[in-house]
């Protein structure tokens, strides 16, 4: 285990279990934290970040979105400025209260570290911050990311990047996977360090995002100097005026990053579910969600991505009953178990990890989504002209119908 | 000193409507109705008084006696069975306006108790669930529903799902590739289950606490509704063995009825630990009721009493319990949920996490408000506590446990309407059950006498004039029209929350919010206030 020091966050998140498939329960003194915190964040005065009662966490605020996404099924790399142009072409699906993106494939120099990217809203929130980082992690680089100052941007925190590599010097080698110890230092930092936030964790990709039109954004961070095999992008339309940078999208642990367009009606149901196997939920959005019941459904329990979607968004049970004795079991089966884990209320998703983009619509398709195929470019998007803005004449285009899903994947062999 | 105690209502007759057709003296299970009993002071009064002579007298009877209705008022409990049947709308039924002197604290139901018990020295005993004002939390709760952000779903146009299935499941499936469905075998065998259409079910009522005849319109409403009725603690007889698949059999403290063909023959078994209107003690089903039938189906002998032992003689701890869960599983072959049925009382969410380690599939938990055919007063009114309490602690406790999922979550214990059953599913549970809304839509008109055995509408009553005037295809398409009105209605608000499943609503505390609760409520349900 970490060592214990009384300072230490990360030593605390460090009792947790660890999460493996089916068997994940949280301790009770994990969970009782949990509710401690949340509590905590709840009381006037003593806010996480001071003075900001309305922003992610505090309340649940409902938005509406546009989303896109490009990826090169040869893992051939492109500039930012296709997936700027195709989120730029829904400008009015958003309201200039968030926008972000995520790239993979940006940093092939240090493919094998965990890139993180945090804000800092003070100068004391990086120092608290660090100082954990060092004592867990190696780290490689520690720099400033780089921005264009803007006049369409208000006031940003602090962007900083660091490349790790967990120190494994505390024996827990047996006990923690790497991806486990840096979920919990993300989930620790974030909860419990005023004024840092993690919203990049992954290896080989990065998040961009802060508040402001996604255009805007992207040319604030540069992205048109990063080169990526896979882009996703997310333009927001929230109905009060979160103003935190952190509650932009997409959001997402690890590699994983969740681009969303809806509000899960299911919400509270998905919330309770995850917390039973030790997750916090913290932003209170739906996007974490999703992110969540991913990470569980197909990380720790081992589910089949395609089923992880029918488990998410399942098929009606009239349908279930006409499908043949395996395949009724089978769906019968997800459901049952799975039930709470039923994302339901209007939702057009993209969920992106390394090699992958994974777009699914409702079960009954209350949100757009559009799908298309331009020679090894794989295009979704909220809307076509999304997609056609960045190749006019596609060699396929078509809707994702309801409950059903479209998966884009490296070809065999290519390595990013 | 009985004569002393008042009626608690009077029967009046509308002399100018009355034909003197003698439905309402029949009709009264309680014998208050009768012809002459008045009319024949009256003679007699004329013979004393009047010194009038014997032809008279014959005169008078012959012209009154047996055309008149009177009632004697002391044995009235408010039925409206004659007030139902009577063809000319004659017969009305008062509270007895007799003025108390006011006293908040001595009410007249408690010097109407005290007199009882003075005369009798026994228990006063009753049936039907608690019915005092204690604070309800169900009507101080309301939903939510979708505006604009996310909308609303119609379930005249859209699919809408109330399927459920109780029983155990594991937190994860295991899946292997291989050929099956998108290439995936499924490893995982899912323990046994019982498919509900709609999140609702007939909780225990036993035959001998109600009659063949309910017990018959409860099986076919079940199975016209893909849902489940409960045997009780009285066994089953053979006339329902053809919706045995729609039944859940009981095994209680008495072991009435219970063997291996029964255990068998069920679609689920549930051991009663416990009973709201009741908690801590056992079954009364007074001789009175135990006739032939009850006698075979019970295996006991016709006219004793059935008194159930409050606990169970081999359940004396946790461990005991898990050991008859298992014993009824291995006499099952593993084929068959196995439920736990507990009172809700103080201590429930600790009660239902050791019962869901003792390996029970499903917890019903009966809040106070729940009904009983007998239970001493003193009991009903005064042990337990409300449903949606229980339930939101339960549920929170299990979740914390991280074995919410081992188990399925029935509530009941005067659930009343469809709103009732929305709110309970979003504090958690998986089921719902209605026992005294089911009788209600049989004729019951909560008289609470169900103990005396003299129910008028056939229900509680094993009293063959009686029973037989509950027709049990009538009775069951009443309560499969209650199930299909309280589905449609569960529909329409899943639709209003932006839902297309019920389990979407399974433990959404976030859709509901208090009104008027304290703090230290809304704190124990789990949900916040209006307006935030």
């Amino acid at each position: 285990m970490v060592p214990a020091a009384a300072s230490c966050t990360l030593c605390h998140a460090a009792r947790l279990p660890r999460t493996s498939a089916a068997a994940a329960t949280i301790s009770p003194a994990g969970r009782n934290r949990c509710r401690a915190v949340a509590e905590h964040a709840g009381r006037p005065g003593a806010l996480k970040k001071v003075g900001e009662e309305m922003r992610e966490g505090m309340v649940r605020i409902p938005s509406g979105c546009a989303i896109s996404g490009i990826m090169s099924t040869k893992g051939i790399r492109f500039n930012g400025e296709a997936i700027t142009r195709s989120i730029a072409c829904m400008h009015e699906r958003s309201n200039g209260l968030g926008g972000g993106f995520a790239a993979y494939g940006i940093y092939p120099e240090y493919r094998d570290l965990y890139a993180l990217h945090l804000m800092y809203e003070t100068p004391q929130a990086r120092v608290d911050t660090e100082e954990n980082l060092r004592r867990h992690f190696n780290v490689a680089q520690s720099e400033l990311i780089p921005t264009r100052p803007l006049p369409q941007i208000g006031e940003a925190p602090l962007l900083w990047r660091y490349f790790v590599r967990p120190v494994r010097e505390d024996g827990a080698d047996g006990l923690w996977e790497d991806d486990d110890y840096v979920t919990a230092f993300v989930m620790t930092v974030n909860r419990e360090v005023p004024g840092a936030f993690v919203f990049s964790s992954g290896k080989n990709m990065g998040v961009f995002k802060g508040v402001g039109y996604p255009e805007d954004i992207a040319r604030y961070y540069r992205l048109e100097e990063y080169e990526g095999y896979m882009w996703v992008a997310h333009g927001r339309f929230p109905t009060n005026t979160p103003g935190w940078w952190g509650g932009a999208h997409p959001l997402g642990v690890l590699d994983w990053s969740v681009v969303h367009n809806g509000e899960i009606s299911s919400y509270g149901v998905n919330k309770r579910y995850l917390e039973m196997f030790g997750y916090c939920l913290e932003l209170q959005t739906d996007t974490e969600v999703i992110a969540y019941l991913f990470d569980l459904l197909h990380r720790r329990h081992g589910i089949p991505l395609d089923l992880v979607c029918r488990a998410l968004a399942p098929p009606f049970w009239k349908a279930i009953d006409r499908m043949d004795d395996r395949e009724r079991e089978l769906y019968t089966a997800l459901r049952r178990v799975y039930g709470s884990a039923m994302l339901n209320g209007p939702f057009s998703v993209i969920v992106a990890f390394q090699g992958a983009m994974v777009g699914l619509n409702d079960r009954i398709k209350l949100r757009p989504m559009v799908t298309g195929k331009k020679g090894d470019l794989i295009l979704m998007g909220s809307e076509e002209s999304a997609i056609r803005v960045i190749a006019g004449d596609l060699d396929e285009v078509g809707s994702i119908r309801a409950g059903e899903m479209a998966v884009a994947r490296l070809e065999e062999g290519v390595v990013v | 000193m009985s004569n002393y105690l008042p009626p608690e209502y009077l029967v009046r007759i509308d002399e100018g409507r009355c034909r003197r057709c003698g439905e309402c003296v029949r009709g009264c299970g309680f014998g208050t109705l009768a012809f002459a009993h008045g009319a024949w002071k009256d003679a007699m009064s004329v013979f004393k008084h009047d010194q009038g002579d014997l032809q008279q007298v014959l005169a008078r009877i012959k012209e009154n006696v047996t055309d008149r209705v009177v009632a004697d008022h002391h044995k009235c409990v408010q039925c409206h069975y004659c007030v139902s049947h009577c063809p000319e709308g004659a017969v009305s039924v008062q509270p007895n306006p007799l003025a108390y002197r006011g006293n908040h604290h001595w009410r007249p139901e408690y010097l109407k108790n005290i007199w009882r018990q003075a005369n009798t020295g026994g228990m006063v005993l009753t049936g039907a669930g608690n019915d005092k004002a204690y604070f309800s939390y169900f009507d101080h709760m309301v939903l939510d529903a979708c505006q604009v952000t996310n909308p609303s779903i119609d379930p005249l146009r859209e699919p809408m799902e109330l399927r459920t299935y109780l029983g155990a499941r594991p937190d994860g499936l295991e899946l292997e590739p291989g050929p099956g469905p998108r290439g995936a075998v499924l490893k995982t065998r899912l323990a046994p289950a019982v498919r509900l259409d709609t999140p609702l079910v007939f909780p225990a009522m036993s035959y001998g606490a109600i009659s063949l005849n309910a017990q018959k319109a409860l099986a076919r409403a079940a199975k016209a509704c893909g849902v489940v009725m409960n045997t009780g603690e009285g066994g089953m007889h053979e006339d329902l063995y053809p919706f045995a698949d729609w039944m859940i059999v009981q095994v209680a403290s008495g072991r009435f009825g219970v063997n291996p063909g029964y255990l068998r023959r069920g679609a689920a078994v549930e051991i009663k630990i416990g009973q709201g209107a009741k908690p801590g003690i056992g079954g009364h089903l007074p001789g009175e009721k135990v006739d032939e039938g009850v006698s075979q189906t019970r295996m006991i002998p016709v006219g004793s009493d059935a008194l159930s032992p409050a606990p169970h003689h081999d359940i004396y701890s946790i461990e005991d319990l898990s050991q008859l869960i298992y014993a009824l599983k291995e006499a099952t072959e593993y084929s068959k949920p196995v439920s736990v049925k507990i009172g809700a009382v103080h201590n429930v969410a600790a009660i239902a996490s050791g019962v869901a380690r003792a390996g029970a599939d499903i917890i019903t938990v009966d809040g106070f408000r729940g009904g009983t055919g007998a239970t001493p007063l003193a009991i009903r009114d005064h042990v337990g506590i409300p449903v949606e309490m229980a339930l939101a602690a339960v549920d929170d406790r299990l979740r914390q446990e991280g074995i919410r999922n081992h188990v399925s979550l029935v509530v009941s214990g005067g659930i009343r309407h469809s709103g009732d059953v929305a709110k309970a599913i979003a504090l958690g549970a998986d089921a719902v059950a209605l026992g005294t809304a089911a009788l209600i839509a049989m004729g019951c008109r909560l008289c609470q006498k169900c103990y005396t055995g003299n129910c008028s509408w056939g229900i509680t009553t094993q009293r063959p004039h009686l029973t037989r005037r509950l027709d049990p295809d009538r009775a069951a398409e009443n309560l499969t029209n209650l199930i299909r009105g309280w589905s449609l209605e569960l529909k329409e608000i899943l639709g209003a929350l932006g839902l297309n499943a019920v389990e979407s609503l399974r433990g959404s505390r976030l859709r509901l919010r208090g009104v008027g609760l304290p703090e230290s409520d809304l704190r124990v349900l789990g949900i916040k206030n209006a307006g935030v």
